[in-house]
């Protein structure tokens, strides 16, 4: 599969993404109004690691893996690099050179350049980035990106009263904007997770609903 | 009894190398950090597969499933088997041994031997060796809170392994069988310690329950009844050698060796050469139809220092288990100081091969050479990061997202594929699970309309129902939804590792989800559905 120039996505997902898929060597960066960010780039991760590609995600301990599984991540072919530590730039390097798709969550105080550097690593190995901040501020992501995911809303969550039931399912909207034919915003409504734990559409909102951005 | 007569050991004959052995009892519960005196099991694929003394007196013996084994000694510690953990602990051990002699064979973690040839002599016979090897690794094993080595000297390792075994728990001295001697010393022994189970289970059945009875029967007759496998136990029952057998001294050119240049200080720099080298030795000897049954690992540094280890390994070895061999001798090397300067050279020498019976790889399907590459770059990290540095996850049974996962190292086999219908674990909170679970919980505060802290009745239910969420250092929200408390109370019977949790579902007016944990009458926030 390194051949081909699109690395496949959970069916849900391709209205996002203008290719249908994520590019190879593109740079994609999620984030969160209120909450939702961390299952979508777990979402983003599973198809291709499913697919057979190799997914890594980096400096980011606290990833639920039950959940992962749950949303189709594939565990044999996922690893976790949790603390880079020091040698964050160098690990991420060694990772562009080993997997096909990473999920990032940078430390706090990442060097622009060093940031830079690895985007333009990873085009040229034709490897996925995609980055997820950590929320509150911490941790920005001060390089560029071809595709921006936003979990637009505050999430709806299903099955949970005030005192009673459980959660069941969430449902969340989230928008893509991005560079050159990404530039239209996009736009769809997910259960995330659904009732299962995995990702899928919401069936009240089926067509995709998609904006013009002036200018 | 009647012994055959059989050939004087001469240092190398049939009779086997005179060998001394260093035997560490119940190595895998004392590399896992356990002291001798708690009750621990190492379990692989549900089996037990070695335990402390402490769960021995309880019951708990090789070979019990998980369960059986809890249920015998319920206090039991169970962990898994991690063998990269057993030979990393390892290491000191065998440094301290080689402080006697440069040609230490580990046959596996907690099992060290050499031929005593040389260095009895310059010692001053077998017992005075024995004893101070005996001495040297006991030093290095008390810090670890291990109970004391055994030590055994015999003709050949298999003899020895039985004289180091035979020694006294308490308060041990070296055993050493004089040379010569060996069929008398093991004919008194059970035919189970050959490790055969399916032989020595047919053996007993015919009224050969010891070692001598096996001995004294004629060898043609029980390679004809028996099968090589049987002579081959005839041949350790008689305390000769077994290797004879199978392995013979390989051609030199079968040697392959890579100088470093600039000089390798860290163990990834090495590992790249370290790899390239053993796929080489691979072919080679894949090209003849052999396969490696022990290899040495050969390092020269900087300042001209010069070591060499030897590793055993019961089947052939692979390309990648070679390299992972190489991979913690020179962690074992670099990290503990025997190294003062960078690696020069790296040399590995099949010393024994054995036609290849053609072994199947471990080897998952998959694109192989985003496999191999994969597998490149992660072992580069790991020589960066440590082991730990780059794992995988696999998800068992649990009540908390927490404990349901386990995290393996890359390069060390992941447990088999575990059932996705996850067995019944009462308490378990439903699907789907938080996608985020904190490694080090988050302290919270769950607070009633009047702003006072919530608590929980004895009877498990909520004083007043929750208005306003804070968690750590976060903005306070309003509680819209909850529910709780899943109780889980764990191992009630033991007074210090008791633990008792009420556990919520919070959902707050941002659409932010956690799951909040009561315990001792502190908030926590575990897990967040983010």
């Amino acid at each position: 599969m390194a051949g081909e120039r699109l690395v496949p996505v959970l069916a849900p997902l391709v209205p996002l993404f203008p290719d249908g898929g994520l590019r190879r060597g593109s740079t994609v960066v999620v984030t969160a109004v209120a909450g939702g960010a961390t299952s979508l780039a777990l979402a983003v991760g599973a198809a291709p690691s499913q697919a057979g590609a190799w997914c890594a995600a980096l400096g980011w301990p606290a990833l639920g893996m039950v959940a992962a599984v749950g949303l189709g991540v594939a565990l044999e072919r996922f690893a976790l690099v949790p603390h880079p530590g020091e040698q964050w730039a160098a690990v991420t390097a060694a990772l562009i050179d080993a997997v096909d798709v990473i999920l990032v969550r940078p430390p706090p105080g990442v060097r622009l350049a060093d940031a830079r550097r690895l985007v333009a690593r990873a085009r040229e190995r034709g490897v996925v980035l995609v980055v997820c901040p950590a929320p509150q501020g911490a941790g920005a992501w001060p390089g560029g990106s071809d595709l921006q995911l936003v979990v637009a809303e505050a999430g709806r969550w299903r099955g949970l009263e005030y005192g009673h039931g459980y959660l069941q399912a969430r449902s969340v909207a989230v928008t893509s904007i991005g560079r050159g034919a990404a530039s239209r915003q996009r736009r769809v409504s997910l259960w995330l997770p659904g009732a299962d734990g995995a990702l899928s559409e919401e069936q009240a909102h089926a067509g995709v609903a998609t904006t013009s951005v002036a200018g | 009894m009647r012994v055959l007569p059989q050939r004087r050991s001469r240092g190398d004959g049939v009779g086997g190398v005179r060998t001394l052995v260093v035997w560490c009892p119940d190595w895998p519960v004392v590399a896992a950090g356990h002291p001798a005196t708690a009750p621990v099991a190492v379990v692989a694929a549900n089996r037990v597969v070695a335990c402390s003394e402490a769960a021995r007196r309880d019951g708990v013996a090789v070979g019990l499933r998980r369960r059986e084994a809890q249920g015998r000694c319920p206090e039991v510690v169970v962990i898994e088997q991690d063998l990269g953990r057993d030979v990393r602990a390892f290491e000191p051990v065998v440094a301290a041994v080689e402080a006697f002699t440069p040609s230490v064979e580990v046959g596996r973690p907690g099992m060290v031997s050499f031929g005593t040839r040389g260095p009895s002599r310059y010692f001053g016979g077998d017992r005075s060796l024995a004893t101070r090897v005996m001495t040297a690794v006991d030093a290095v094993l008390s810090p670890m809170g291990a109970s004391p080595c055994r030590v055994g000297v015999a003709d050949g390792p298999f003899t020895a392994e039985q004289a180091a075994r035979a020694t006294v728990s308490s308060g041990p001295t070296p055993l050493v069988v004089p040379a010569g001697h060996s069929a008398e010393f093991l004919a008194p022994f059970p035919i189970w310690v050959l490790e055969r189970p399916d032989l020595a289970d047919l053996l007993t059945r015919l009224g050969l329950h010891t070692l001598g009875a096996l001995a004294a029967l004629p060898g043609a007759g029980v390679l004809a009844r028996f099968g090589p496998d049987g002579a081959l136990a005839q041949r350790l029952a008689r305390g000769w050698d077994e290797r004879p057998l199978a392995a013979r001294t390989p051609p030199v050119d079968l040697t392959v060796a890579a100088v470093i240049d600039p000089p390798a200080e860290r163990v990834d720099m090495a590992m790249f050469v370290a790899k390239s080298l053993a796929d080489d030795l691979h072919e080679l000897l894949a090209a003849r139809g052999l396969a490696c049954t022990r290899v040495a690992i050969e390092a020269e540094t900087e300042h001209g220092e010069h070591i060499i280890r030897l590793w055993r390994h019961d089947g052939a070895l692979t390309s990648r288990a070679i390299a992972e061999r190489v991979r913690w001798q020179l962690e074992g090397w670099l990290s503990t100081g025997a190294t003062t300067a960078g690696v020069t050279l790296i040399r590995l020498l099949p010393d024994e091969v054995k036609p290849d019976q053609g072994r199947q790889l471990d080897f998952w399907g998959g694109s192989a050479a985003a496999d191999d590459r994969a597998g490149r770059g992660f072992a580069r990290i790991q020589g960066m990061l440590g082991p730990y540095g780059v794992v995988t996850a696999v998800v068992g049974g649990g009540r908390d997202p927490a404990v349901q996962v386990q995290l393996i190292p890359w390069g060390e086999p992941r447990p088999g594929a575990v059932a996705r219908e996850a067995p019944p674990w009462p308490g378990h909170l439903p699907l789907p699970a938080p996608a985020v679970v904190y490694p080090e919980r988050v302290a919270a505060e769950l607070a009633d309309g009047a702003g006072g802290p919530l608590s929980v009745t004895g009877r498990g239910v909520l004083g007043a129902p929750p208005a306003r969420l804070t968690v750590g250092s976060a903005a306070t929200v309003d509680v819209v939804a909850w529910a709780g408390p899943w109780p889980a109370e764990e191992r009630w019977w033991d007074q210090e590792s008791s633990r008792r949790r009420a556990r919520f579902q919070v959902c707050g007016a941002d659409g932010t989800a956690h799951m909040v944990v009561l315990e001792s009458g502190r908030w926590w926030v575990e897990a967040t559905y983010d």
